[in-house]
């Protein structure tokens, strides 16, 4: 029963991928899209009420749950707002029917890539399936085919097969390190059999196969000094690209390195991942906050703001101790929440105006009042106000490092105000200036917007016990 | 393992970081697509030599995608798309080739300490090819940042993938070997098909993606 849900949720993408390569006609194959998506999503909440093993290449348990609904959740609103944006985007001639049966092809796969990546046993596998997510999105970011989207693919292209490169010397060290314990073949890669013998592994060979995972999984969450690719690909691919990418892929790299954190944590000799996570996760806040202040074009200030969060993510994450994880992981939903819903917004806006730059976008409250205003409200979340629920993760954070690490707690807000102030002064004109640009109304489906940040609301308010017991027991099991 | 069992593979790989060497200071495109050619085929020979070893039949048929791949195939589709984008009479300065030149034996004795001080309990074979294999990634890294053009950019990263091949068939026993080296090739053939259409010139100096569409005959 597991392997069949386990197994359903890599079979719909994987079928529906195929269907809609062969399918023509855009409306029917969008529409397809969204059923596919909302089925693999529904079908995610079953791995809750069902009994849980692992074999040899697929494993379940409370961490890779989490992923996988937020994964699946995320995935098909962002199919709903990707339904009503390429149907402008097909009506002013920026995409031809043909390249949309390409690009609703490449969203099922990309969505098989992450789930397989989540649910893989076996390290080997989760790095190819992060390839795979990888070359997806790389094709569908160069999708308008312009000058930029181009550069912007070609360079994520470049940047992340490097990264994936040292990613898997990674993997082959450790592989290394298992192989004199568990011996050759196929365990020295499973994850559940790495885990249990890790604490007799060669400690330095796991040290230096860390910093190698560290920097390749690493260039792909995003961190800084590795963050090159982000900030394009964000901005000149399609936008439900961009929320997706924010949203759900730099998780799966996180979650590939915490898996990682987690078989060094078993062995005492080994380094604690914990400092380096900590620092490459300040260093990303502070440059990230420092970047936000010069931008001009407003989904690639997003993409600075997603770098600052992923930031925030590991640092919290880095630390360590059951609270401290507790608030990373509650922190990281509620960034995936709001940053979908705040890159929904500004997907619609960018059409209804015709244009990405922030000099002439003005007075979208006026123009444009629904959007405008839910664009406020995911900008007022996404900088950490209250009550919303990333006031709420981020107060976690740092009450729950400050007594530990006080100065990079200090560090760790700084960044956070420097960004509310950048993302404050650059969105206040947009918002409320003289109206510029096309007042056209907006044909917007504003239902999956509302509804992501209608749970970040209510995450800020009232969290159910019955999520906060989970979340611990998350936190728990990364130690 | 016989004496010479390792000295042979020893060789074969010292012949690859030898062969990263070469390319890192080619400043003709053709010249530094036949070096490639030859890193292959050396990867190759190293690999069959391995599979030899190690007993390790499915290794053969890293051996062959090696070779047939991506020494032949690859640098062939390579030679013709250079040809067709008129930039094979283009010389590439290459930056200050004494620098780039020390700053690789620098990357090889870094990966040398770091290699071989961390892993003292494995056998002798497989302690040598992660040195060697780490020098050559590390080597295309610095191929892929002294460049300018996406063609030897895209030459640099096959090179620092065809030392994690060797890692991975040193790495005795190692299982999904031949898939990793599958989901390599079908990355490269990605990129190759991608500068193709894209008509990457000199990084982008002129991407005509419009005399894309007029050659296919498309209409937007």
């Amino acid at each position: 029963m597991t392997i069949d849900a386990l197994g359903a949720i890599l079979l719909i993408p994987a079928i529906s991928a195929t269907l809609l390569a062969i399918l023509p006609g855009y409306l029917l194959t969008a529409k397809l899209n969204v059923v596919a998506a909302l089925a693999t999503f529904l079908t995610s909440l079953l791995l809750f009420v069902i009994e849980t093993t692992s074999g040899q290449y697929l494993l379940l348990d409370d961490l890779n749950k989490v992923f996988i609904v937020l994964t699946t959740f995320v995935g098909f609103t962002t199919s709903v707002f990707s339904a009503s944006y390429i149907h402008h985007e097909i009506e002013i001639g920026r995409l031809t029917p043909a390249f949309l049966r390409f690009y609703h092809a490449m969203y099922q796969m990309l969505m098989f890539a992450m789930n397989l990546a989540l649910i893989a046993n076996n390290i080997g596998l989760m790095w190819v399936a992060i390839e795979m997510a990888t070359l997806t999105t790389v094709l569908m970011v160069g999708i308008y085919r312009t000058h930029e989207a181009l550069e912007a693919a070609w360079k994520y292209f470049i940047l992340g097969s490097v990264g994936i490169a040292l990613a898997l010397f990674g993997t082959i060290l450790v592989y290394m390190a298992a192989r004199p314990v568990v011996g050759e073949g196929m365990d020295g890669m499973v994850w559940t059999v790495l885990v249990k013998h890790a604490a007799q592994f060669d400690s330095a060979l796991l040290n230096v196969a860390f910093v190698f995972l560290l920097l390749g999984y690493g260039t792909k969450v995003g961190l800084a000094p590795l963050h090159a690719w982000l900030p394009d690909a964000h901005a000149e691919g399609p936008t439900p690209i961009s929320a997706v990418l924010s949203g759900l892929l730099l998780n799966v790299a996180l979650y590939a390195l915490l898996r990682f954190k987690m078989m060094l944590a078993v062995n005492s000799a080994a380094i604690t991942p914990g400092p380096l996570m900590v620092t490459m996760g300040l260093i990303s806040v502070i440059f990230a906050a420092l970047m936000l202040y010069r931008r001009r074009d407003i989904k690639r200030m997003f993409a600075y703001s997603s770098i600052e969060h992923m930031g925030i993510i590991v640092f919290a994450f880095g630390m360590g101790g059951p609270l401290a994880n507790f608030a990373g992981l509650l922190h990281m939903i509620m960034h995936s929440l709001t940053k979908s819903a705040i890159f929904f917004a500004v997907g619609h806006i960018a059409q209804v105006k015709g244009t990405q730059k922030i000099a002439d976008i003005g007075g979208l409250t006026v123009t444009n009042p629904v959007l405008g205003w839910g664009l406020m409200l995911g900008v007022i979340a996404i900088v950490g106000l209250p009550p919303l629920g990333i006031f709420m993760s981020e107060f976690l954070v740092v009450s729950s490092t400050f007594a530990r690490a006080p100065w990079l707690t200090v560090i760790l807000v700084l960044g956070i105000i420097i960004a509310l102030g950048g993302l404050v002064l650059r969105i206040g004109a947009v918002m409320f200036g003289e109206p510029k640009g096309k007042t056209a109304p907006a044909e917007a489906s504003y239902v999956p917007m509302f509804t992501h940040l209608g749970l970040v609301m209510m995450a800020g308010i009232y969290l159910p016990p019955v999520l906060v017991t989970g979340f611990q027991n998350v936190a728990k099991l990364l130690g | 393992m016989s004496s010479l069992q390792f000295d042979i593979a020893h060789l074969l790989a010292g012949s690859l970081v030898l062969a990263s060497f070469m390319m890192l200071y080619q400043d003709r495109l053709y010249a530094l697509l036949n070096v490639y050619a030859l890193h292959a085929g050396v990867l190759a020979l190293s690999v069959a030599w391995q599979a030899y070893v190690q007993h390790a039949p499915h290794l053969y048929v890293t051996a062959l995608i090696a070779l047939v791949f991506k020494a032949i195939i690859i640098p062939v589709a390579l030679h013709r798309i250079i040809k067709r984008l008129g930039i094979h009479r283009e010389i590439e300065n290459v930056i200050s080739i004494g620098l780039t030149m020390m700053a690789g034996i620098g990357l090889v004795a870094l990966s040398m300490v770091v290699m071989l001080r961390v892993t003292p309990g494995a056998d002798a074979l497989a302690r040598e090819d992660l040195a060697f294999a780490l020098s050559v990634v590390l080597l295309g890294l610095l191929i892929m940042v002294t460049r300018r053009n996406a063609v030897s950019q895209v030459v640099g990263f096959m090179s620092l993938e065809n030392g994690l091949v060797l890692a991975a068939t040193g790495a005795k026993g190692m299982p999904l070997v031949v898939e990793i080296s599958v989901a390599f090739s079908v990355l490269i053939a990605f990129i190759v098909i991608g500068i193709f259409l894209f008509r990457i010139r000199e990084r982008f100096d002129s991407v005509d993606v419009q005399a894309l569409d007029r050659f296919r005959g498309e209409r937007r």
